[in-house]
């Protein structure tokens, strides 16, 4: 079936009481035991979504190409092996259904063509100031977030997904690497470029703007 | 080893990673200390990798789990597997059928109506600002006070067109006029735009309601299935 990695061949094997309960969890829904599946995705909406997101940067096709795959792993639960690990072959899932909805819109004619220098890892930094210090709680702001989904969409295709499956999916380099079909030097590559090039769309917004005004301001509604 | 700031922005990534050579990491470190720009994109990209890899970064549109909820139970109650075979040929009945709504849905059971009187809900405006909650089988205006919520709840904002898409029906007491104005239409038959032509113009089931979609979308799995041997 499409979109379904046939095999995989991680060998990193998780330990703890937590993931010990998810292959319970796996081994329960392969015997046939399928209304369990939900507990089982339930911690990775986020990472699912956030992948699709990267890929199709469009909220609904996001959404219906996470659920989409979701459903498939679901479809094909018995083709996972233990020896992997559930989170990696779910997002590889994942994007190979958002890439082929991608193929699908033609959506690469649409990509920024601003950013225009050679892939040879020789970036510049544009911007030299300091972050503020983040405290942790930055992320339960929306704004923060917001800000961060915009960085992120404003990168041009082959850096926003090597960043999100490394990055954000923590997938290793060979990982990335096998999942979008390109070399290890290519990931590293198009990963520096990434990393530098959010870094400096997020300096202005880390060094003073995103923490300027406090929540509940006038003219920020709490609700 | 000494290097420069070039060589410094080439390597910074590896650095994070802990991919550089000893003598390269001993060279970058005593850099660092004497280049404050460089030690700002040092910590700078460390503090990018550090909230993109975090959970929180990445938030769920509102509704994300209660639709994928209902779609994986009408998964496991569907008792099996959709296989490629089925897929083809509820193409081939929806290429007979042209044009027919019915047959879309039928293919792409994606919305369960959680109500009966779901369909009344076409005389609202898909885009009207509209709540739900967890438990109800209804949408309302905001500030409705038949909305009824459990305490720990809060009400789940959408637009009109999601909420009919995910099966809520309208409610008549602050939707009154919407449905007052679509009783209308009924009576007089042939001036009350056609359903397909509704949801396509509200953009209905993320565009997968026309034919041609469904059928360019399994032509694409099964060309993806012969790559992968599958």
């Amino acid at each position: 079936m499409g979109g379904v990695p046939a095999k995989w061949t991680v060998t990193s094997r998780p330990a703890d009481s937590k993931e010990l309960a998810e292959g319970e969890l796996i081994r329960r829904v392969q015997a046939g035991e399928r209304e369990h599946f939900y507990e089982l995705v339930k911690p990775y909406q986020r990472r699912v979504y956030a992948a699709a997101f990267a890929i199709l940067r469009n909220e609904a096709d996001a959404e219906d190409a996470a659920q989409e795959a979701i459903l498939k792993a679901l479809q094909h639960i018995k083709q996972f092996r233990a020896e992997a690990r559930f989170s990696t072959w779910l997002t590889q899932i994942t994007v190979n259904e958002a890439l082929m909805r991608r193929r699908k819109q033609h959506s690469d004619v649409m990509e920024p063509i601003g950013e225009r220098q050679e892939e040879d890892g020789n970036y510049t930094p544009r911007d030299f100031a300091d972050w503020r210090e983040i405290p942790s709680e930055a992320l339960e702001r929306k704004e923060v977030r917001e800000g961060l989904a915009k960085a992120l969409a404003s990168l041009k295709q082959q850096y926003r997904e090597v960043f999100v499956l490394r990055d954000v999916q923590h997938f290793s380099i060979e990982e990335t690497a096998e999942a979008l079909g390109i070399s290890r030097a290519s990931v590293k590559t198009r990963l520096l470029r990434a990393r530098l090039m959010l870094r400096d769309l997020l300096a202005p917004g880390f060094g003073g703007s995103f923490f300027g005004r406090l929540p509940f301001e006038k003219g920020s509604k709490p609700w | 080893m000494v290097v420069n700031c070039e060589r410094v922005w080439r390597e910074i990534s590896d650095y994070l990673e802990g991919d550089v050579s000893p003598e390269m990491r001993a060279a970058m470190e005593a850099h660092f200390k004497e280049c404050k720009h460089c030690h700002a994109v040092l910590d700078g990209t460390r503090n990018v990798v550090k909230l993109y890899g975090d959970d929180r970064a990445f938030e769920l549109p509102a509704g994300f789990d209660q639709r994928l909820r209902r779609r994986l139970a009408l998964e496991v109650a569907s008792g099996r597997p959709r296989s490629g075979m089925v897929w083809m040929l509820a193409v081939a009945a929806g290429a007979l059928l042209a044009g027919s709504y019915a047959v879309a849905r039928a293919v792409n059971p994606v919305q369960p109506v959680l109500s009966e009187h779901a369909q009344p809900g076409r005389g609202v405006p898909g885009d009207l600002r509209v709540v739900v909650s967890t438990e109800g089988k209804l949408y309302h205006v905001p500030g409705c006070k038949y909305l009824h919520v459990r305490t720990n709840e809060s009400p789940q904002a959408m637009t009109a067109a999601q909420a009919i898409r995910d099966g809520y029906a309208p409610c008549v007491r602050c939707l009154g006029k919407y449905l007052i104005e679509s009783a209308r239409w009924e009576t007089n038959a042939g001036t009350r735009p056609s359903e397909t032509a509704w949801l396509r113009r509200n953009g209905g089931s993320h565009g997968a309601v026309t034919r041609g979609a469904i059928q360019s979308e399994r032509a694409d799995e099964v060309e993806a299935a012969k790559r992968l041997g599958g």
